[in-house]
């Protein structure tokens, strides 16, 4: 049913230059047969069809936007400083709440911990000493820094919060919001390689009724490690699991199912550890998020027909003495998402992937006891790539007006999740997040 | 054959094979001994000894003591009062104090509820009652609740007792009415927030749309209203349920067109007066059991499932009789029924512990449960108050590599998550899967596929594919060999169903 459904769909739907098209199908054909070990006809069309679905399947509701743009989410576990990330080093507030932890403004006698850099034409605001990354992306008109991101009521649960942004509603309940773009997007059927997460379990952003995202933690992980054992079961194996049909398999039952997926996995499994095995375009830094995003930058210059990609850096829970791990997370942060996307440029896809980075909340104005921040709410989402209306955008909440001691919010994250949905995926974000949202001004 | 009706299998066809298919229903699965017991006791003394598990003494039964109920005690009102002075003083050193002993607190109720979660998977793959624990895992499954809202192990552990001490009670007495009084759910629902003065629906809602009626069947947005204030004042006090008389609003409901100054249970009366109610739990208990209706339901099922419904009515919503029915059915035994289901995780990994009589590694216990949340179902953590989804959800590229390696590491020790491999722990005594057979590879071979996979006649595919793999080893028959056959049957596709 679902392959039948499938064809029809691309045939009915499929948009653009039929040539290219069939072209690109053809191409990704070609390299599934390479890697397969038998071939018959319909097991030949099929497997191929797994492989191109997401291509024709995926029909974007607008005019124009090209069925290739890619997602990069970036998650900063336990609750991002976002007051000692854009420092108002304008604001005595800032200073006065903050004596051991703020960060100095631009020009001070520099301390071991360094000055806030200068934003151009942000008079007051200043990047967190340790994201020179991010300053040199601003200058190349590639990043986009949107203050003041949160939501109404604000909660500060970590588990909470976090399910509030990944499903994009505050029960924090259902599905997520990336998944939720899958299924409605796909006409209710899953999309094998739609999504990958970086990471040993998929992230509920990407759980969608029927859309499952694809996760591994390293590309060693994604396969069967049988052969390690003992590597005269490798063959064996291949013949087994790169069958998708067997005598007496009836279309479409669970077997049939299961055979298909398999197979699917194995195919994936090839393209996506042939993909990393290149040599980066780049010298990527050490670190836990460089590590994932490398893994990710491999798999886009392959041209895996992957729309979502998912990392996360966490460590952001800085309760006490934050002023060093903070600042290590901001080098990692800043340098990560730098020579990421000079890869991409180098791979020439700078035009086709945006980077979104949040985190579930910042952390209150003053410092505690501890020399740390607790739980917060309010706090800056990073937008990166050649599309995004790069600049310090919209207004830093204000530290002189607060709630309870925490910031109050001026976007709505859904505003930013509309923007990307409508702008950058071409989706109905209003059937994704449940309501109309108004788009914030992030993309170009 | 009238397959519509409930009409028992006839028992001079209750074979081996069925058997098998009675045990992992029921439970877990058995090995080639257990499978040869049941199928002489008869389909009926068979159905007896599974279901009336009562009979069978429980060598570990789960008590009240068996966990610190005190970890997470909530702050008395002078602590409260100490806090909050403390907040807005500005008294950092206080705000720090009370801080850190509250994530101590956490930190050591986190550790608790991974101990639960070790306990009951040893029990699962332990139990001399498997179908006690299929049916906690049903309810744990259907009325969800999640460790990661409430944060209150105990509160957790006191929920699993009472599905097990309910497993096969009475849906609508036991089950149902239970559960709004039940700590962990009046939490996680936020009923403890239900009050007459600002009701809270979501405990209402869900106890229609997901525990009793089924999502839109028969009950309108005003009856999830009026029911939430029937449920206001029904609330918890350090491990039990209390009715709090000055929370709980005394007017008058509307519920299904009828008045009344109703409470919580009396709105659990008025939703069991509801055709569906029968229906929707009939039908989910149907998935579990019998077929995980992939694409969605038969004429066949939804017969079956309308006479089942009819009966628990009958029944007086008695759980046990249907439970019988089903697996004393002809229906239960067709083959279009065999083989249908895609495992869960848990059942997956405890079928393959029970039956392949795998070593015992160190560290064993944690390995699986960190596997199984890695394949999407982790024991007290249900993704949602829906539970788990299910059927075809369970599998997609990643998963089936984690299935694969999961029972890789059953089998050899090395490890799916990665990590370096288990040493220490006893050797696999692969051979005593094959005891009795001959030692001819082709026999070998086939009976290993027939009895794993619960099938007349192996595929002959599958047989070749086996059998060149024991040509590399020159086609002798060992421990090595035959665990490496293992490896191959539950990397199958077809080891996900049962």
């Amino acid at each position: 049913m679902s392959d039948h459904h499938h064809h029809e769909h691309e045939l009915t739907q499929s948009t653009g230059s039929t040539d290219a098209y069939s072209r690109r199908i053809f191409m990704q054909q070609g390299m599934a047969f390479l890697s397969m070990a038998t071939t018959v006809p319909m097991f030949m069309q099929r497997s191929a069809e797994g492989i191109m679905l997401p291509l024709g399947s995926l029909v974007t509701s607008q005019a124009g936007i090209p069925e290739d743009h890619t997602l990069v989410v970036i998650q900063l576990g336990g609750g991002n400083d976002g007051l000692n990330t854009v420092i108002p080093y304008g604001s005595r507030e800032y200073y006065t709440n903050r004596p051991q932890i703020a960060v100095k403004a631009p020009g001070s006698s520099s301390s071991n911990t360094g000055v806030a850099l200068e934003i151009p034409g942000a008079d007051g605001y200043g990047l967190h000493p340790n994201l020179t990354g991010i300053l040199e992306l601003m200058d190349n008109g590639q990043a986009a820094i949107v203050q003041g991101v949160g939501y109404p009521n604000p909660n500060r649960s970590h588990f909470t919060s976090t399910d509030i942004w990944h499903t994009g509603n505050h029960s924090g309940q259902g599905y997520g919001w990336l998944g939720k773009y899958f299924d409605n997007t796909c006409a209710g059927q899953p999309h094998p390689k739609g999504s990958i997460a970086i990471g040993n379990k998929a992230p509920l952003a990407l759980h969608g009724k029927t859309q499952k995202a694809v996760n591994f933690e390293t590309e060693e992980l994604f396969r069967w490690a049988g052969g390690t054992v003992n590597n005269s079961l490798e063959n064996s194996y291949n013949d087994i699991n790169r069958k998708d049909t067997l005598q007496g398999v009836k279309e479409d039952s669970q077997l049939d199912f299961l055979l298909r997926t398999s197979l699917d996995a194995q195919v994936s499994s090839d393209r996506i550890r042939a993909a990393v095995s290149k040599k980066p375009l780049v010298n990527y830094p050490n670190g836990q998020l460089a590590q994932q995003l490398q893994l990710i930058a491999s798999m886009i210059r392959a041209d895996l027909p992957t729309r979502v990609y998912y990392a996360s850096l966490g460590g952001f829970d800085t309760h006490a003495n934050q002023l060093n791990s903070h600042a290590n997370l901001m080098r990692q942060l800043g340098d990560a998402l730098n020579t990421f996307q000079k890869d991409l440029s180098k791979q020439g896809n700078t035009g086709k992937v945006i980077t979104m980075v949040f985190s579930e909340f910042g952390r209150r104005v003053a410092q505690n006891g501890s020399n740390g921040t607790d739980h917060g709410t309010a706090a800056p989402m990073f937008l990166i790539g050649d599309n995004v209306q790069s600049g310090l955008l919209g207004k830093h909440p204000s530290l002189a007006k607060l709630e309870e001691g925490d910031l109050i919010y001026n976007v709505d994250f859904r505003e930013v999740y509309a923007s990307v949905l409508e702008d950058w995926m071409g989706a109905d974000s209003t059937a994704i997040l449940g309501k109309k949202y108004k788009k914030a001004k992030v993309l170009m | 054959m009238t397959v519509s009706s409930l009409q028992p299998l006839d028992p001079r066809a209750f074979d081996e094979r069925k058997a098998q298919h009675l045990l992992q229903r029921a439970g877990f699965g058995g090995t080639p001994k257990q499978i040869q017991s049941i199928a002489n006791l008869g389909l009926e003394k068979a159905v007896d000894y599974i279901v009336n598990y009562e009979k069978l003494k429980d060598p570990n039964p789960a008590t009240r003591d068996a966990y610190d109920k005190d970890i997470i005690r909530p702050p008395t009102r002078v602590e409260r009062e100490a806090i909050r002075k403390a907040r807005t003083s500005g008294n950092e050193a206080m705000v720090e104090k009370f801080r850190n002993e509250r994530q101590i607190k956490q930190r050591a109720d986190r550790k608790q509820i991974s101990e639960m979660e070790r306990w009951w998977f040893q029990r699962l793959v332990s139990t001399p009652r498997p179908l006690e624990e299929k049916l906690t895992l049903f309810w744990h499954g259907h009325f969800a609740t999640g460790y990661r809202s409430i944060e209150n192990s105990y509160h957790m552990y006191l929920q699993n007792m009472f599905f097990r001490q309910n497993a096969m009670g009475n849906f609508k007495e036991d089950l149902v009415r239970g559960i709004i009084h039940d700590p962990a759910m009046i939490k996680y629902l936020n009923n403890d927030q239900n009050r007459k003065s600002a009701p809270n629906e979501n405990l209402a809602r869900e106890l229609m749309e997901l525990f009793t009626l089924g999502e839109g069947e028969g009950y309108t947005e005003d009856d999830i209203k009026e029911g939430a204030r029937c449920l206001t004042g029904y609330t918890v006090e350090d491990d039990e349920f209390v009715f709090r008389a000055q929370q709980h609003d005394t007017g008058t409901k509307r519920i299904f067109g009828r008045s009344g100054n109703y409470d919580g249970d009396d709105f659990v009366d008025r939703i069991f007066t509801r055709s569906n109610a029968s229906r929707f739990i009939i039908e989910k208990l149907y998935r579990y059991f019998i077929n995980d209706l992939p694409h969605g339901d038969t004429t066949e099922s939804r017969a079956f499932v309308l006479a089942l419904g009819n009966l628990l009515k009958r029944k007086g919503w008695e759980l046990r009789p249907i439970i019988e029915s089903i697996f004393l059915s002809e229906h239960f035994y067709d083959e279009t029924n065999m083989n249908s289901i895609i495992k869960s995780p848990i059942q997956l990994i405890v079928q393959a512990t029970r039956t392949l009589n795998p070593p015992h590694r160190s560290n064993m216990v944690r390995t699986l449960a960190i596997a199984s949340d890695f394949m999407g179902q982790r024991l007290f953590a249900p993704p949602s108050v829906k539970g788990w989804d299910g059927g075809r959800s369970w599998i997609n590229t990643s998963t089936m590599f984690m299935r694969q390696n999961t029972l890789l590491y059953l089998l050899t020790g090395q490890r799916p998550d990665g990590k370096p491999w288990e040493t220490g722990g006893d050797t696999f005594d692969a051979m005593s899967l094959v005891v009795g057979e001959t030692r001819d590879p082709k026999d070998t071979v086939t009976f290993l596929l027939t009895t794993l996979l619960n099938v007349d006649e192996p595929n002959r595919d599958r047989v070749a594919s086996l059998l060149d793999y024991m040509k590399t080893q020159n086609n002798k028959l060992n421990n090595e060999t035959v665990t490496g056959l293992l490896t191959l049957i539950t990397a199958m596709p077809e080891y996900q169903l049962c």
